[in-house]
């Protein structure tokens, strides 16, 4: 199913996306109300955007001087060139330590990689940790959004969930009852976990420590408590120096979710005693859309999600009609430059309002990229392969100012004279919902000509 | 000042009333209009579907049309944002760039280049101003809700010139209306939808008619009252100041 | 082996070398950082509770929380008969300390975040594990915002570090806002007029 079918098909329950389109416009407020606190937030979106721009053009040797700090702290650093590559480091630091549960902290990386599914299908017990993880983990679902991967679910329909699943008691949809059965039931995971996977939000190069932004604490759970942990990030995560932290962290949990800051911010730089500390730098393609000046900057995303709140689209078709592992305005740039690539209808997927521009927090160029991604042709192709002839028909006639004049004549005479029959059926897809415009006799041309004489 | 009228192709076939307006207004403002009788289109629907590469002769076309001219003024954001910023070409490359110098909105032309700061109109109306995407965001003929700056809005600023109109706030002041060309057709049922939303949006608070820079926004709201056999009416910004009546 | 090739096409496809940014200074917009701290840390659910100093802390604790069983503590001098972090080996054991008392670094008046190293911590899972945290901190320590924060510190000086910024919290249900999702269901900030 490509977009335009998913979100129709969402779109059917009227009530629930009107539900779904508010719960994001919430946010987007929210965030409004706390970027406009702070008078500097446009110079500190462009300073992130340099900084990380800055990073893009030294990339390898800011990876090496972060291999190398973090090496000096005691962590093991890994490579990985793809999804399959870090899913087998992860299952062989796992076996070289007889581990055979995993908790993980929010990492849109190891969706992106099939880590769960990899690590399930060898025998090990992955238990997503931040809630909302947890329940589409336990709905088998993706995430359907990169911050809030389960704000397409109603409450009742996670109480029914974890009814099931959990053993809540049924019929009870109370947000805190929901939230302190899921602290329990995790809990008892992190008390008894093995190992401790988490995303990355930030890698400091100077430094070799990484930094992770939770609000629920659960990464530090994890982590604290088992004794081996794993840190999944993407080459693109790297900071040359801490004091950029300061501009990043003012700029994300704003952006993200409207919060002054995240309730922790976490800098891992040694392992704790007794413990191992492992860092997995990943690239699966990344370094392939660094080549491409045209959608290079998509590289600079720091994952806030602010461009799906804002976007009209996703607000009303939900994370889960883009078919992606990052949906909304960002997923649709950074899908088609993907290794397994597909989905080449979503840069169609916008009504290129350019409200992602605004709101981003590192000023990535998400308009200008989704109309660049239009022109590449296996995606133009793919996403509509009967639009050509029409497109070279238009071509031909906007080149030919005579031919237009008479297209335009002709077409409006058909709109007076056909019968409503002839032009509103199935196929005219404009005219399901709307009226076509009342096609006047004279166009502005012919009246020019009339009133003001040709020239 | 050598002036051109730049009318985008469904202005022309469709809403020759929104041109008629534009040069009206104009000539009121005691500018003399050559209106180029070769242009046809900017292209934009075609590059917007991913086939920009077809539109080397209708971007000549548009070129050659308009040359020679101080400005092109054109009463709609989306196409002089296209025109502006989609135009490129090895060809005619100054060409391209005189262009893409001298091409305005029409808010855009009478709040910086004409410096207007009294329209004679009336329209005792409460109206609803829909801020078209691209000229927004892409002309900048006001400030984003998305962007932390100080509040302008060009459009804005004109249509508070005409005696008795009546702005009324928005829930959500900028949000797209949903036409987004093509995208009305391939995605009809969201862009549906947006559209529906926007127009709750402007009846939620009063507006009898809804007016903005671009009238490809119009006419999908247009299209969507008239379904709903709405009272509510789309009138284009450049109407109201030419002294439209209600 | 994935090494070298990730290297090698970065190198290749790298854009052209450009310089970082200045920086410039940040400065607030509100003087009173004592003020903006508390007003921040209340709106982020965190209690904020003014005393004189260390002589304070138990009563204050006392007031706060009439009737938990396990309090745990980074310096034996914050509370009579508490439990000394120190003293547990393994940080498992921490599952049962209702209230862990820790020292703060400094605050960040924007955001009400407060610094704690691993050393403050004793064991990185105290601040997490424990039902209710209470962070005492030394009113004149406050930065304005995290800008300054990170000119204060040095990240890497510990193996870990930490910014907390009110109790644990959740909204993925519907956008509620619960407060103890799996860290503490509580903060507690004991702003000390005198060095604690």
């Amino acid at each position: 199913m490509n977009h335009s079918q998913s979100s129709e098909k969402f779109l059917r329950d009227k009530q629930r996306t009107g539900w779904h389109d508010a719960s994001l416009w919430f946010v987007r407020e929210k965030r409004d109300a706390v970027a406009k606190a702070v008078p500097e937030w446009e110079t500190l979106r462009t300073l992130a955007s340099e900084i990380k721009q800055q990073v893009l053009s030294d990339l390898d040797q800011y990876l090496i001087s972060f291999e190398k700090n973090a090496q000096k702290n005691g962590v093991h650093v890994h490579w990985a060139r793809d999804g399959k590559t870090h899913n087998e480091i992860v299952f062989n630091i796992l076996q070289k330590h007889h581990a055979r549960s995993l908790v993980k902290s929010k990492s849109m990386l190891t969706e992106e990689c099939g880590l769960n599914e990899f690590l399930l299908a060898n025998d090990i017990e992955v238990i997503d940790t931040d809630l909302g993880e947890r329940i589409v983990q336990l709905a088998e679902e993706p995430p359907s959004h990169i911050v809030m991967p389960a704000i397409h679910k109603k409450k009742a329909e996670i109480g029914e969930l974890f009814h099931q699943t959990i053993g809540t008691e049924k019929g009870n949809s109370d947000p805190a009852y929901l939230t302190e059965a899921a602290r329990q039931h995790l809990r008892e995971k992190f008390l008894r976990a093995e190992a401790a996977l988490t995303g990355v939000n930030f890698a400091i190069a100077e430094t070799g420590g990484v930094v992770v932004c939770t609000n629920e604490g659960n990464a530090d759970m994890g982590v604290h408590l088992a004794p081996l942990q794993i840190h999944s990030m993407g080459i693109e995560k790297i900071l040359p120096r801490a004091e950029h932290l300061g501009i990043f962290l003012r700029l994300l949990a704003r952006s993200a979710t409207g919060q002054l800051l995240t309730t922790y911010t976490s800098h891992y730089h040694r392992p704790k005693p007794g413990g191992e500390m492992h860092i997995i730098i990943v690239d699966n393609g990344r370094s392939e859309q660094l080549g491409q000046e045209k959608f290079r900057q998509s590289l600079c995303c720091i994952r806030c999600g602010a461009c799906m709140n804002t976007c009209p689209v996703y607000r009303r078709s939900g994370g889960h009609s883009y078919g992606s592992v990052i949906p909304g305005p960002i997923g649709s740039i950074l899908t088609p430059g993907m290794p397994i690539g597909g989905h080449p209808d979503l840069p169609f997927a916008s009504t290129l309002c350019g409200s992602c521009n605004d709101v981003c927090p590192v000023k990535i160029d998400i308009h200008q990229q989704l109309y660049h991604w239009r022109q590449h042709s296996e995606i133009r192709q793919a996403a509509a392969p009967g639009k050509k002839r029409l497109m070279q028909f238009a071509a031909w006639l906007f080149s030919h100012p005579q031919a237009y004049r008479l297209a335009g004549k002709t077409a409006r005479l058909f709109l007076r004279m056909l019968p409503r029959k002839a032009i509103y059926h199935r196929w005219n897809h404009w005219g399901l919902s709307r009226e076509l415009p009342v096609a006047p006799r004279e166009s502005f041309r012919e009246w020019y000509d009339k009133n003001e004489g040709k020239k | 000042m050598k002036v051109a009228l730049f009318v985008p192709c469904y202005i022309d076939q469709f809403y020759p009333q929104v041109a008629i307006a534009t040069l009206q207004l104009l000539r009121k403002l005691e500018i003399t209009v050559d209106f180029p009788r070769e242009q046809t289109c900017c292209g934009q629907p075609i590059a917007n579907a991913g086939y920009e590469h077809y539109t080397a002769a209708t971007v000549r076309n548009f070129c050659e049309s308009f040359s020679g001219y101080d400005y092109i003024v054109g009463p709609s954001g989306s196409c002089v944002f296209h025109v502006k910023h989609h135009f490129h070409g090895e060809a005619n490359k100054a060409g391209i760039e005189q262009i893409q110098k001298n091409i305005y909105e029409l808010s855009e032309f009478l709040t910086d280049v004409l410096k207007v700061e009294k329209i004679d109109a009336q329209f005792p109306e409460k109206v609803g101003l829909h801020q078209s995407c691209h000229g927004l965001r892409g002309l900048r003929l006001g400030n984003s809700s998305e962007q932390v700056v100080a509040q302008y809005s060009k459009t804005r600023r004109l249509l508070e010139m005409v005696e008795g109109l009546q702005l009324v706030d928005l829930d959500r002041p900028d949000e797209c209306c949903g036409f987004g060309g093509t995208f009305a057709v391939s995605q009809a049922a969201m862009s549906t939808r947006i559209g529906e939303d926007r127009i709750a949006d402007h009846q939620r608070n009063g507006a009898a008619v809804i007016t903005a820079t671009d009238m490809s926004c119009l006419m999908h709201l247009d299209g969507l009252l008239r379904r709903q056999k709405s009272n509510i009416r789309v009138m284009h910004f450049a109407e109201i100041l030419n002294g439209a009546t209600s | 082996m994935s090494r070298a090739e990730i290297l090698k096409s970065i190198g290749k496809h790298k854009p052209p070398r450009r310089s970082l940014p200045e920086i410039p200074v940040f400065d607030t917009p509100n003087p009173d950082l004592l003020q903006q701290f508390r007003q921040v840390s209340e709106g982020i659910e965190g209690t904020v509770i003014r005393i004189s100093g260390r002589v304070e802390i138990s009563k204050a604790i006392h007031e706060k929380f009439s009737d938990v069983q396990q309090i745990a503590v980074s310096r034996s001098s914050f509370f009579p008969k508490a439990l000394e972090l120190k003293n547990f080996n393994d940080p498992h054991q921490l599952a049962d300390v209702d209230v862990a008392i820790l020292t703060g670094q400094f605050g960040v008046a924007e955001n009400g975040a407060i610094w704690l190293r691993e050393t403050d911590l004793v064991h990185r899972a105290a601040p997490f594990i424990c039902q209710h945290l209470v962070i005492v901190l030394h009113e004149k320590q406050l930065v304005a915002n995290m800008h300054q924060a990170y000119q204060r510190i040095q990240i890497d000086d510990n193996g870990y570090g930490v910014f907390i910024a009110g109790p644990s919290k959740t909204a993925d249900i519907e956008q509620s806002l619960i407060i103890g999702a799996h860290g503490a269901r509580s903060l507690t900030v004991l702003l000390s007029e005198e060095e604690c």
